[in-house]
């Protein structure tokens, strides 16, 4: 799969009185052609953050001090260099908005206007990108909820006249109203139930296989991404502590933190186990210590931990019977250091 | 006291100018009448001089000092102003805030009330009662000026009260039991002390207008002084006509610099009431660069790199942009 959205060195800082406040520090994530990559973590960890600030969409006092952030959709790098988001200016970043990388906001109820119609405020997200005559942008709009399963009778309806699950999907047909290459969702779900979150879900995944476009998947439920992503990355004050496929997250998880989030939901298969949580909050992100930020609340610290550099390492585990390390695809990354080679011999550590 | 200071550094630049200005004015109020140089009443020998050193602004037609007159003046017309401010601004807060607060018959009432002083067309009214009230000195000029002044403010107030009173942390606020006064004090005003300051400096503004406008034609104490009585005095003297400029020039000036320091004012008063403006405007400027709230998100290696504005402004004259190889200045 090629890489459609390569997130490199990225690092966001908040300017204020008391310092900067580093909410995002030297992440590396790459989205793939069609893929659905998760990004997981806790409240404040930095998630929407590395979203809007690699799409430049933050308000001044954060600032981007270090990385680039590279696209390469097909509209844009036909036979040509992938744009560098980060040295755009006003223009080229309005050409890329919404027509290449689209984003389904956080809240519905505070994204959509309550005094215009879902159908002008469609309009206006097909207007402003395509060039289209009204009727076939007006047609366009309507098959747009048809797309997402909303009666295009509700075209003429205002937000309040909608349910919540409504207007949330009401925002992913404007989100793939300009056919974009890459949809950032940032939490879509939270504040529905569980039956509404299935049904959204269950409508991403079919639209993504029939127009085949990406997924970066912003959410604090790690359960949920365990069933909606190809891959996941898990962010904890900042960086990135662990990627890989949702299948080996899911089995055999490398850093302490995400077999912690693992270890803090009930399974519904298997024998009864009482819910282990992570002790702790997380650390204050204006002075940034070296090592790994989990180590106050981390029960494996090792030495090594207050130095690591918090790059990402193939993880390895133990070959079947031999206690030998092998490679596992190279594909599953962890900044821990207890299960990168030299360390995994310790026996018990991953148990 | 550093939050004063931290306000102070993060106010526009036009605010500080409007703060600076009308400080001025403030200080001349406060200490005039004790550094005037002569009594204002004084009549001399010396008529129609123009300014010298002797007198600064030159003196009347009776050969009263000008200056004197006009820190004398100065005084009268801000005492006037300020007070109307003070009391035009209470009253409607005091309406608006409580008519919206408890709604119903209060807000009726009130409603009511504001929308009938509204439709009183204000300046020929001042006209007339001021012209038929037997004392028309500073007082009755104060109270009739803050009776036609204060609706404006109310109904400007009650609808923003009206915004505010629906929203979820007033309803969080009566659900854990804080008393309505204490609610209206430390839950809404708060977020209408923007609105609030911005209604009294655009009282003071209109105090000082037409305090000089009725003073100007007659309709007030002609022998007080104050910036208005001057020009009266000026104009019934024909200062125009024989050509003392001096006479009409400095309280002229005056009123107006006072009008362009409220209106400075104002521009700074937004960022009073919003913390998170006042977040945004102290972090605009990074690496020499000015950024806008709408700007995309700035890369910090990006700014270093290139210059702004006045940076590259600068650049262009120096040696450097000759040495570094551009068309204009490169191979020779």
């Amino acid at each position: 799969m090629a890489p459609i959205l390569e997130i490199d060195d990225l690092s966001v800082a908040y300017r204020s009185d008391g310092g900067d406040v580093h909410a995002v520090e030297h992440v590396n994530l790459t989205l793939n052609a069609g893929e659905v990559v998760g990004l997981c973590g806790e409240s404040g960890s930095g998630k929407s953050t590395l979203a809007y600030g690699a799409t430049r969409l933050l308000r001044p006092p954060a600032l981007v001090t270090s990385g680039s952030v590279r696209y390469r959709g097909r509209r844009i790098t036909q036979g040509g260099d992938p744009a560098d988001i980060l040295t755009m200016n006003h223009r080229e970043l309005a050409r890329i908005r919404w027509r290449e990388v689209a984003i389904v906001f956080q809240s519905a109820m505070n994204a959509l206007n309550p005094v215009l119609r879902v159908q002008d405020q469609i309009l206006d997200a097909i207007t402003a990108h395509l060039k289209l005559p009204r009727r076939e942008a007006r047609e366009k709009a309507a098959n747009l909820l048809d797309l997402v399963g909303i009666p295009r009778a509700r075209l003429r309806a205002f937000p309040h006249e909608l349910s919540g699950g409504m207007r949330q999907r009401v925002m992913i047909a404007m989100a793939l109203a300009s056919d974009p290459e890459v949809v950032i969702m940032d939490e879509p779900t939270t504040a529905l139930d569980v039956v509404v979150q299935r049904d959204i879900l269950a409508q991403i995944v079919e639209l993504k296989e029939t127009l085949g476009f990406s997924v970066l998947f912003i959410t604090h439920d790690l359960s949920l991404l365990l069933e909606l992503a190809d891959r996941i990355a898990v962010m904890y004050a900042g960086r990135l502590l662990e990627t890989g496929n949702s299948a080996a997250i899911m089995r055999e998880p490398a850093h302490p933190y995400t077999r912690g989030l693992l270890h803090s939901f009930p399974s519904l298969h298997g024998p009864r186990r009482e819910l282990i949580g992570i002790p702790g909050t997380p650390p204050d992100l204006r002075d940034v210590k070296p090592g790994c930020p989990f180590i106050p609340r981390c029960s494996y610290t090792i030495p090594a931990c207050a130095e690591v550099d918090m790059s990402l390492n193939p993880v390895v585990v133990p070959g079947p019977g031999s206690g030998l390390p092998a490679p596992v695809g190279g594909s599953h990354l962890t900044a821990c250091p207890i299960v990168t080679p030299e360390e995994v011999s310790k026996e018990g550590v991953l148990s | 006291m550093k939050a004063l200071a931290n306000i102070w550094r993060n106010l526009p630049l036009k605010a500080k100018v409007g703060v600076g200005l009308f400080g001025f004015f403030l200080l001349a109020g406060i200490i005039g009448p004790i550094v005037q140089p002569y009594d204002p009443n004084a009549q001399t020998p010396l008529t129609l001089a123009a300014p010298s050193g002797q007198h600064w602004f030159g003196t009347t037609q009776t050969g009263q000092d000008i200056f004197s007159q006009v820190l004398t003046g100065i005084r009268l017309t801000l005492e006037l102003s300020l007070l109307v401010g003070v009391i035009v601004t209470v009253v409607s807060v005091l309406v608006g805030v409580t008519g919206a607060f408890l709604g119903g018959v209060w807000d009726d009432t009130l409603s009511l009330i504001t929308n009938v002083f509204l439709v009183i067309p204000p300046l020929p009214l001042l006209i007339i009662l001021l012209g038929y009230l037997p004392d028309q000195g500073q007082t009755p000029t104060i109270l009739v000026l803050s009776l036609l002044g204060w609706p404006w403010g109310a109904r400007v107030i009650r609808a923003q009260t009206l915004a505010i009173r629906g929203r979820d942390f007033i309803d969080a606020s009566r659900e854990t039991g804080e008393k309505n006064w204490r609610i209206i004090i430390f839950e809404l005003i708060p977020n209408e002390i923007s609105l609030i300051a911005a209604s009294f400096v655009n009282t003071v503004l209109y105090a000082i207008g037409a305090s000089v406008a009725l003073a100007f034609v007659g309709l007030t104490n002609v022998n007080e002084w104050s910036l208005g009585t001057i020009l009266y005095w000026s104009q019934t003297d024909s200062a125009l006509q024989v050509g003392a400029w001096w006479w009409y020039v400095p309280a002229g000036l005056a009123v107006a610099l006072i009008g362009t320091s409220l209106v400075l004012l104002n521009s700074g008063l937004d960022e009073l009431g919003s913390p998170r403006l006042r977040a945004t405007r102290g972090t605009a400027r990074v690496a020499g660069h000015r950024i806008w709230p709408t700007d995309p998100t700035p890369v910090l290696a990006q700014l270093q790199a290139s210059r702004g504005r006045i940076g590259s402004f600068l650049y262009s004259f120096s040696r450097r942009s000759m040495l570094e190889g551009n068309a204009a200045g490169g191979d020779l």
